[in-house]
């Protein structure tokens, strides 16, 4: 069986035509988003350089600069960053995949549903970091309890999102597949997952981003590396263009990873017949 | 081809939505249901199509008793109910095993409709007419004995309804299966069928068994016709009136 999903070809993904009018409008309109950022960041730099801003609590933008130069330089800024980075991707496969499997048993079935749901849904009312000293006395301040707790809060949005789009799926669809005389197995593969694909992606897309965010939860407490262990040498050392060097770091590795996520999943959920696929894809 | 006995539905609600129906269709006739909602037509279609099992009474299809869905029908319903990610040729080869297995009867099937063209459309590419066309390629693409048709043009603007009725005689005419239709529309159930059957309310018996003598394609200015839609109109008035339970 080929099918299920007919992935597009890469040249035919939607929204990725540049010699068209569309395409000089996207850039347009990704011009005007620079205005209001590249002025904050002028008036920044000339507030710092006129002395209206204090250079050593909010160091200005160039500083910032040759801050992060230097960092690259010395090589610190790959390392934190990919410490981090592996951190993230390990948490959110281990919590996606997690989140995938029950969310699917507890979408499909009823029975699991009422087995299952009641009692994750009491553990996500449990603010996630609540369990980082527990986590750290089971398994250690290593990378063991980072991933782990980076797993536990990508799980929880990609289960539910999952878990909720299984079981809103349209039922006429359903009908036509037991009209079919599907089995249990054949709708699930034929019907409710391809529908609840680009449901899902939003999901996954959720659970990257607490993962980014429960990264640096899990640096805080004790790393010897990570973008998280440069926020706080960066505060120790009374040093804000290392701190702010770093949140620059995670915006920029949180918006290439959900764009590359983005870019996966959009190539699975082309079909929609949406109002608009900008917020899927910006 | 089709034969009810005696057949009754009563939902777990308590509900009782069909209550002792015989009905026979013979091979290769059209036969159209009609009545005011509440009457049970499209459950009585539903438990033909194996998508419901009757609480008195048997369903059979074939010379078989009605067990659960089975190759035996194809069904389309009021909305096209398509895949929305698969091209309309993978839709038509939706119900088909192996999936990829007969590619011509596919194409087949798709030229039958007039869609040769779209194969590789994705459904929101499609118009209403179109999409419902797809559906009726869908069901057909295995040829199935039986054909059931729940109020399949009722979504449609009346330019596109009368255009696809027309359509699917032709289409019909390929093989000729055996068909029912529930609609609640008179002209489209003495446009295509060879029997109309009037349901009785909430639910009842079968109030009226109307032949319809008349060749194909039917003109709607026909005096005979329109003694029919009369005739028609006179026994769902009257069930209607029964139907008022106050």
């Amino acid at each position: 069986m080929t099918d299920t999903i007919t992935p597009l070809p890469e040249s035919e993904t939607p929204g990725e035509d540049p010699p068209s009018k569309e395409g000089r409008r996207r850039l347009r309109g990704a011009g005007v988003g620079l205005v209001v950022p590249v002025l904050a960041l002028a008036l920044w730099e000339v507030g710092a350089l006129v002395g209206v801003v204090s250079t050593r609590l909010i160091p200005p933008p160039s500083q910032i600069g040759a801050t992060l130069v230097d960092l690259a330089v010395d090589g610190d800024l790959w390392t934190h960053s990919l410490a981090t980075t592996l951190r993230v991707l390990a948490g959110f496969v281990l919590g996606a995949v997690g989140g995938t499997i029950l969310g699917a048993a507890t979408g499909v079935s009823e029975r699991f549903q009422s087995l299952f749901d009641p009692a994750l849904q009491a553990l996500r009312n449990i603010p996630s970091i609540a369990w980082t000293p527990l986590f750290i006395l089971w398994f250690g301040i290593f990378e063991t309890s980072k991933v782990l707790m980076i797993a536990l809060g990508v799980f929880f949005p990609v289960y539910l999102t999952f878990s909720g789009a299984i079981a809103t799926v349209d039922r006429g669809l359903v009908e036509v597949g037991r009209a079919y005389g599907f089995s249990s197995a054949r709708l699930i593969r034929r019907i409710l997952f391809p529908a609840s694909l680009p449901t899902y992606v939003i999901g996954l897309r959720n659970g990257l981003g607490l993962g980014w965010m429960f990264v640096v939860a899990a640096e805080f407490l004790g790393a010897s590396e990570g973008l998280g262990y440069l926020l706080v040498d960066g505060q120790q050392t009374g040093r804000p263009a290392i701190i702010i060097s770093a949140i620059f770091m995670f915006a920029l590795l949180g918006k290439v990873t959900d764009r590359l996520l983005t870019s996966v999943g959009v190539r699975f959920t082309y079909w929609q017949d949406g109002f608009t696929r900008r917020g899927a894809t910006a | 081809m089709i034969e009810l006995t005696g057949v009754s539905k009563r939902y777990p609600s308590g509900h009782l939505a069909v209550s002792g129906i015989d009905l026979r269709v013979e091979r290769h006739e059209i036969v159209a249901l009609i009545g005011p909602s509440g009457c049970g037509k499209s459950t009585i279609l539903r438990l033909v199509a194996g998508l419901d099992q009757p609480t008195a009474g048997q369903a059979q299809v074939a010379g078989h008793r009605v067990e659960g869905p089975d190759r035996s029908a194809g069904i389309v319903f009021q909305q096209p109910r398509l895949m929305p990610w698969l091209t309309v040729g993978r839709n038509v080869a939706f119900g088909l095993d192996p999936v990829d297995g007969t590619p011509t009867a596919t194409s087949e099937v798709i030229d039958r409709v007039g869609l040769g063209a779209f194969a590789d459309a994705l459904p929101r590419e499609l118009s209403g007419g179109m999409a419902q066309r797809v559906a009726i390629a869908r069901a057909l693409v295995t040829k199935p004995p039986v054909l059931l048709l729940d109020e399949p043009f009722s979504a449609l603007d009346a330019f596109t309804r009368i255009d696809l009725q027309t359509h699917l005689l032709e289409v019909w005419e390929w093989y000729q299966p055996t068909t029912l239709l529930v609609t609640h529309d008179i002209d489209e159930a003495l446009v295509l069928a060879d029997r109309v059957i009037v349901l009785g309310g909430t639910p009842g018996p079968i109030r009226a068994d109307i032949t319809v003598d008349l060749l194909r394609p039917r003109s709607r200015s026909d005096p005979e016709f329109h003694r029919l839609q009369d005739l028609a109109m006179g026994e769902l008035g009257r069930s209607r009136q029964a139907y008022q339970p106050m």
